[in-house]
């Protein structure tokens, strides 16, 4: 079993509370489609503060995985624990309301293509009934964050994949989740691309301290995550003098629907996993 | 072999019919709960009902002319075309008017929510709204599931009146027959059990179509052409169904408020 290290700080949440245990653990969880099973007796927790990093192979669930920890897909077997909550069984209609304190960027982005990038980012307030005045400040933030304060009016269809990712990650932002999900943000983008999403990334890690799940095959990514810290007075991220990296930041690997790693870059570097080597070369 | 076939095919059918009922029993029952999303019942409403008023006015004249002729000349035979008003005016009224609309409209927007809610399935928009705390059952569903139920009946209404009108001109100006006393036989046949006949069927054929449209947009997999296939399996079951509906409904209705 994975018991979590108590953490020394309280959880960074924004309503206040302070949640005692893990924000998200998973507990021997499987899962199988019609076909072979695609996650195994898969355990693992994010802790207060804490920055996952879940590396494997295309096609291994890392996508699966995501869904599960917020409820969008049911496990067959095992438990997990979103917000000290058990949710593999809870009802739908109950579900709702711990997502909405979630924040989740897919895959794809998976923008509303009939709403404006403005009713986009907006989508959970607009919900909420949050008066028109405040929604357009806080969208406008959630955009300036993402650099992408131009699209406000425009409608997803017209933005570049790069920008659809950026406005998802707004979306996700806009109501400063207590835990966020990223599915691959920088797949199929261009280098230059992915480091100002990564760079986004590190900015939300540093200046909220969000707890995130991190999705990518990309090892570049993750070390780039790992190196570098976001320095406020400049207003980018700089790099860890050398040897040093984010404590916060650990990793997950799957290969063939097992988790077969846990732990600090420092472990995955040193890691004898025949696997692991195969995937940092 | 073949029997494990139909083993399949049988169980699969169950399942279809046991989910499909879960979820309309749900969609049905959130109008009592809040949040109720009253902006898209508007705008659906709007859609189906402004939307679906040319095909409507059309096939309703269209169909009312049919009769028409096609009556004037069998009852010619035995010197009762005086009662063409009559029969244009009950049958629109009774049957044609619903059944027409409903399979139209299913047509046109049983479809469209099937191909609609299908592309939101296969981009993630529906796992987007669900993983953002909306119920999209509540937010899509409902509303399209009142908005045709509410505009299915106004349109067999316009229906009706076209089809009585569509009558009106043929008998007068191609059978060349009077056309006040048409009018006056399409009305004074008419009686309340009629009225509630062909008021009460068109309730439960937008019922019918929406939650269809839906249910087969919803569980659509296999990416584009996953939506193709759900869009043909919502027109094709809703159609099927709002006739077969229309047959129990008769029965139902012919008990409780005798004809003649
Ligand atoms: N809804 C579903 N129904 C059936 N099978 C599914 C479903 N979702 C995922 N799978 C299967 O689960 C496996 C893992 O898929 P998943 O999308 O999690 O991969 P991934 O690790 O995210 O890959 P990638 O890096 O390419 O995004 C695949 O074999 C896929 O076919
Ligand atoms: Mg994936």
């Amino acid at each position: 079993m994975n018991e979590p290290p108590a953490s020394a700080q309280p959880g960074p949440g924004p309503s206040g509370q302070d949640i005692a245990g893990p924000v998200a653990a998973f507990c021997n969880v499987s899962i199988a489609f019609d076909g072979p099973p695609v996650l195994t007796d898969v355990s693992f927790s994010i802790a207060p503060g804490e920055t996952r990093v879940l590396l494997g192979p295309a096609g291994v669930g890392k996508s699966v995985l995501l869904k599960l920890a917020n409820g969008l897909l049911r496990p067959d077997e095992g438990r997990i624990l979103l917000f000290g909550e058990e949710i593999a069984r809870m009802p739908e209609e109950q579900l709702f309301a711990l997502r909405a304190r979630t924040g989740m960027v897919f895959q794809e982005g998976a923008l509303f293509d009939s709403l404006s990038v403005r009713d986009n980012v907006a989508y959970q307030l607009i919900q909420e009934r949050v008066p028109n005045s405040e929604i357009d400040r806080r969208v406008r933030d959630a955009l300036r964050f993402v650099e992408l304060e131009e699209t406000f009016d425009l409608y997803p269809a017209s933005l570049s994949g790069g920008m659809r990712r950026r406005v998802a990650i707004a979306r996700a932002f806009i109501r400063q989740p207590e835990l966020l999900l990223y599915d691959s943000p920088t797949g199929g983008l261009d280098p230059v691309t992915s480091t100002t999403i990564i760079e986004l990334i590190v900015k939300e890690r540093d200046v909220s301290h969000t707890p995130s799940l991190l999705v990518t095959h990309r090892l570049q990514d993750a070390l780039v995550l790992c190196n570098h810290r976001f320095d406020p007075e400049q207003g980018r991220m700089v790099p860890f003098p050398k040897g040093e990296t984010d404590p916060s930041t650990t990793f997950l690997m799957l290969e063939e629907g097992r988790l077969i790693f846990d732990g600090s870059l420092h472990d995955l570097v040193k890691s004898q996993n025949p696997f692991v080597r195969e995937f940092l070369e | 072999m073949a029997i494990q076939t139909i083993e399949k095919t049988a169980k699969n059918l169950i399942l279809t019919v046991q989910d499909y009922s879960l979820f309309a029993w749900r969609a049905f029952t959130n109008l009592y709960r809040p949040p109720i999303y009253w902006s898209e019942f508007l705008v659906q409403s709007d859609i189906i009902g402004f939307g679906s008023l040319p095909i409507v006015v059309l096939s309703g004249l269209s169909t009312g002319g049919v009769l028409a002729l096609q009556s004037s000349a069998t009852l010619a035979q035995f010197g009762a075309t005086a009662i063409t008003g009559q029969f244009v005016s009950l049958t629109m009224i009774r049957e044609l008017g619903p059944v027409l609309t409903g399979v139209m409209v299913s047509g046109r927007n049983a479809s469209s929510m099937a191909s609609e809610l299908g592309s939101m399935v296969v981009t993630e928009q529906i796992d987007a709204m669900r993983a953002l705390g909306v119920d999209p059952l509540r937010k899509l569903v409902t509303p399209r599931i009142f908005a045709s139920i509410a505009m299915l009946f106004f349109l067999t209404i316009v229906a009706d009146a076209c089809g009585i009108a569509g009558g009106g001109l043929v008998t007068v100006f191609m059978n060349h027959q009077n056309g006040t006393q048409y009018l006056n036989m399409a009305w004074e046949h008419l009686r309340y059990p009629d009225i509630i006949q062909g008021l009460v069927k068109p309730l439960f054929f937008g019922y019918i179509l929406s939650s269809i449209g839906c249910f087969y947009g919803l569980r659509t997999t296999g990416g584009t052409q996953g939506v193709g296939r759900s869009t043909i399996e919502a027109v094709v079951w809703s159609s099927v169904l709002i006739i077969f509906v229309d047959f129990l409904l008769t029965q139902v209705l012919l008990t409780l408020f005798p004809a003649l």
